[in-house]
């Protein structure tokens, strides 16, 4: 390596992004934020300060080797710098997009705290992309060891636990309620910030492990997680069915025609492809002038997705402020490059009825903010005698989910006072062999989180069934090499099986 | 295609058409066959730009290892499908089952009403208080003598079977609260009614029963999209709560249920289910000019006797409540 890089030696601006222009953009479904080139990526590895005791990766739910990847770019190792990712991380392209970097790995890069921090989520993106258009996929060697892994949804926490237990040697089966896998990947997020065909590549790459996937399975209902573990003969199930169950307001109006839940929005949208009404069946009619509650990603979302569709105006409402919204930051500059207007401390109280069913408007009320509620944020009251209405004709709720019920109903797994699963720090429920990781156990959260869930589940999956391998080892410690002895995890020093069922 | 099963789907091993508008499909799927239990769903996706549509099952044959759906065709969907799921031919996704199944209770007698696209979903609860050993009063309503489809498999499980027809062609002229009510009279020792069938239609029975406190069950057919929880398409209001359909039911207590509101909520679609209808129209009118034969047999295609406008007659399905 040349000189020692520097906080001064580096560039100092952070190397942007090109776009799609806010007029041109609202106007089709392609992605907002085009990527790299070569150069630029260049460019924005040359900020990395390759820190020998990384915050970034401590940062990192599934602790990618930042500073590795992004020294094999500086070296223009492509291949290596993928090799490097993929090592921990099976789904760059997806993740470069989606997670929310800023309060993640480069929440705490030290460039951060003098300019701004190297951009490493649009690094990691260029990785990713650069892997699907070379067709790179790093397909170990694979010993079968004779374990079959059931599981439960195709979203990020069943992919990420997926690959890991592929790897491992395992025969792992997924199982999907939709007719194509992906989860919320594929039905929540839409094409303008992660495309299809990223997702088809990834769901490819898993294949090529040697993962299946059973769509149009509703595990619970066709059969039981009972049944998977019992007549089915699955080792061991990871359950990550997410949360999915929108909450409403239960305000008066709710169920007017023209309001309904960001996730069925989306899905009418991605999954069901509405936006192509009538060469694809599912219609989704867009109002002219739409509400949207809640200011979370998935609000975001459903506003973008509201503007492409062809509404007027696209209104946000949110009962805290700007400082409190739980959305990633790029996605609210950019819902306001595109001309959402965002109304805060504003929340509905009621949906009025145009006398034939449909929504013609609401009653809102203003809010001030109170003392910090159990989140930490500061919470919203209302003021009373602020009253006012809000005329609309589509009102989007985006304000959460609740614990989806079908495996509660079907299984004897103990559940949270909410409806979630429980379990341990390991990520192992109430049944022997059986674990489960993202939204259906933390309530909705975010897709880095939900796979690194999956990951740790894996970890477990292979303890609990006696399996050796480095992720095992590392169990304990991600990092550190305090639990190892000549490669060897400290926890195999005695004689207790490992294997327990 | 990234989907799992595309290509091979789930296959149609038999049709039969009951009428120009209903027709039978069974589809083989073994696993689901094991699974099913009356009161429960599947959604259905014909073809990979279809809709996801909810269908009741009929019927399941754990042995054969099929289930039976019952289609009336109504809109864009189910006519296509009419036209395309031939036997030997693949829907393209099918899902389930759906649902919380029906409480078979310790009813010692049970009244099960179905009426229009409910006369089928009706069965396998009939069939299954049969088991339990109830006394079974089957109800069923058709427009006319020339609708009514699986007498026989009913007299084989019900006590006693009552057909009622709207202009009195065969059975109780009348609609299936006519029926209800002479039952009531007869018997009052009734436990429990089952009423499956257009909103309207249940909220007849419902209102029907509401003076003698029958507890009364109907089973709710919103518009869903994926039929897990997950979209909130399908909420209902029953008992002043916000229920989901899918997950949460399809059952609910007939007395409780607001019917009014379901009704509003399924003509959410109303234009587009229109538009799509007469496009779809328009491109098979373009595909077979002449269209003698396109149409499959023995039904003729309800967009061949097309009115003057060129456009075919949609028929409202709440307003069409043949033994409602």
């Amino acid at each position: 390596m040349a000189k020692k890089k520097t906080i001064r030696t580096i560039p100092q601006e952070r190397t942007p992004m090109r776009e799609q222009g806010p007029g041109e953009r609202v106007r089709n479904f392609g992605e907002v934020a085009c990527g790299y080139r070569l150069e630029e990526a260049l460019r924005e590895a040359d900020r990395c300060l390759l820190c020998p005791d990384p915050a970034c990766v401590e940062g990192c739910p599934v602790s990618i080797n930042i500073p590795g990847f992004i020294r094999k770019i500086s070296e223009k190792d492509f291949r290596g710098a993928y090799d490097v990712i993929s090592a921990a991380n099976f789904l760059p392209a997806i993740c470069g997009r989606v997670c929310p970097q800023e309060s993640q790995c480069e929440g705490v890069c030290p460039v951060g705290e003098t300019l701004e921090p190297v951009a490493i989520g649009r690094l990691e993106r260029w990785v990713g992309d650069l892997a699907i258009t070379e067709g790179w996929a790093n397909i170990p060697y694979i010993e079968s060891n004779g374990f079959r892994i059931g599981i439960v949804g195709s979203g990020p926490a069943g992919m990420a636990c997926a690959a890991d237990m592929a790897k491992a040697g395992c025969e792992v089966t997924v199982y999907e309620a939709f007719h194509q896998p992906g989860g919320v990947l594929r039905y929540g997020i839409p094409d303008f910030r992660l495309p299809n065909e990223v997702i088809d590549a990834e769901v490819e790459r898993l294949r090529r492990l040697g993962v299946k996937f059973e769509c149009n399975t509703v595990v619970g209902r066709l059969f039981t997680i009972e049944q998977m573990v019992d007549e089915m003969g699955y080792s061991a199930v990871f359950i990550g069915t997410g949360a999915g169950y929108p909450k409403l307001m239960g305000i008066p109006g709710d169920s007017l025609n023209g309001v309904l839940s960001a996730n069925e929005l989306l899905t009418r949208c991605n999954l069901m492809h509405a936006r192509e009404f009538p060469a694809y069946d599912t219609p989704l009619p867009i109002g002219r002038r739409i509400a949207v509650i809640g200011a979370g990603n998935t609000a975001m979302d459903a506003m973008r997705v509201c503007l492409r569709l062809g509404a007027e105006k696209v209104h946000c409402l949110y009962r805290r402020t700007k400082a409190e919204c739980p959305a990633r930051a790029e996605e609210i500059h950019h819902a306001e490059q595109e001309g959402i207007e965002f109304h805060w401390l504003a929340n509905p109280v009621e949906v009025l009825d145009d006398g034939k069913g449909n929504v013609r408007g609401m009653r809102c009320i203003r809010n001030e903010l109170g003392a910090p509620d159990g989140s930490g944020r500061r919470s919203p009251v209302p003021v009373t005698g602020s009253e006012f209405e809000f005329a609309t004709d589509m009102v989007v709720f985006a304000i959460g989910t609740n614990a989806n019920p079908v495996i509660g109903q079907t299984s004897k797994l103990r559940l949270d006072k909410r409806g979630y699963l429980e379990v341990d720090a390991t990520l192992a429920t109430s049944m022997a062999g059986v674990f489960a990781g993202g939204d259906i156990v933390t309530g909705a959260a975010t897709v880095i989180e939900a796979m690194g869930a999956g990951r740790r589940a894996a970890r477990a999956m292979k303890a609990y069934l006696g399996i050796r391998d480095a992720d095992v080892a590392d169990f304990t410690t991600p990092a550190g090499s305090a639990a190892k002895l000549f490669g060897i995890d400290l926890r195999e020093r005695n004689f207790a099986r490992i294997r327990i069922a | 295609m990234p989907g799992a099963r595309a290509g091979s789907g789930f296959e149609i091993v038999s049709r039969e058409d009951f009428s120009d508008v209903t027709y039978l499909l069974q589809v083989h799927h073994p696993l689901m066959a094991k699974a099913a239990r009356p009161g429960q769903f599947v959604i259905v996706m014909s073809h990979e730009y279809g809709e996801r549509i909810p269908l009741t099952i009929a019927d399941f044959d754990r042995n054969e290892g099929t289930i039976t759906l019952v289609v009336q065709a109504v809109g864009k969907t189910t006519r296509e499908m009419q036209q395309s799921s031939k036997a030997g031919t693949s829907l393209y996704s099918l899902a389930g089952p759906l649902g919380v199944p029906s409480r078979i209770g310790q009813a010692k007698k049970a009244v099960c009403v179905g009426g229009g696209l409910g006369v089928a979903p009706i069965f396998p609860q009939a069939r299954a208080f049969k088991e339990s050993g109830a006394y079974v009063i089957g109800i069923v309503g058709f427009r006319t003598k020339d609708l009514v489809f699986w007498e026989a498999k009913f007299r084989a499980c019900c006590d006693e079977f009552i057909i009622c027809t709207d202009d009195g062609s065969v059975g109780i002229k009348g609609l299936v609260t006519e029926g209800i009510r002479r039952t009531i009279e007869k018997h009052p020792d009734i436990d429990e009614v089952v009423a499956i069938g257009p909103p309207i239609m249940m909220k007849a029975c419902a209102e029907t029963t509401r003076p003698h406190k029958i507890r009364t069950v109907v089973s709710l057919n919103p518009v869903m999209v994926d039929g897990t929880g997950m979209c909130g398409g399908c909420r209902v209001k029953v008992g002043g709560q916000v229920r989901f359909a899918c997950v949460d039911g399809p059952d609910f207590d007939g007395h409780q249920v607001d019917f009014d509101d379901l009704m509003t909520r399924q003509r959410r679609f109303t234009k587009e289910e229109k538009a799509a209808l007469e496009r779809w129209s328009e491109s098979c009118r373009m595909k077979n000019p002449a269209a003698p034969d396109s149409p499959p047999s023995p039904s003729p295609a309800p967009f061949s006797n097309n009115s003057s406008n060129g456009l075919p007659e949609l028929p409202d399905p709440f307003e069409e409540v043949e033994g409602g």
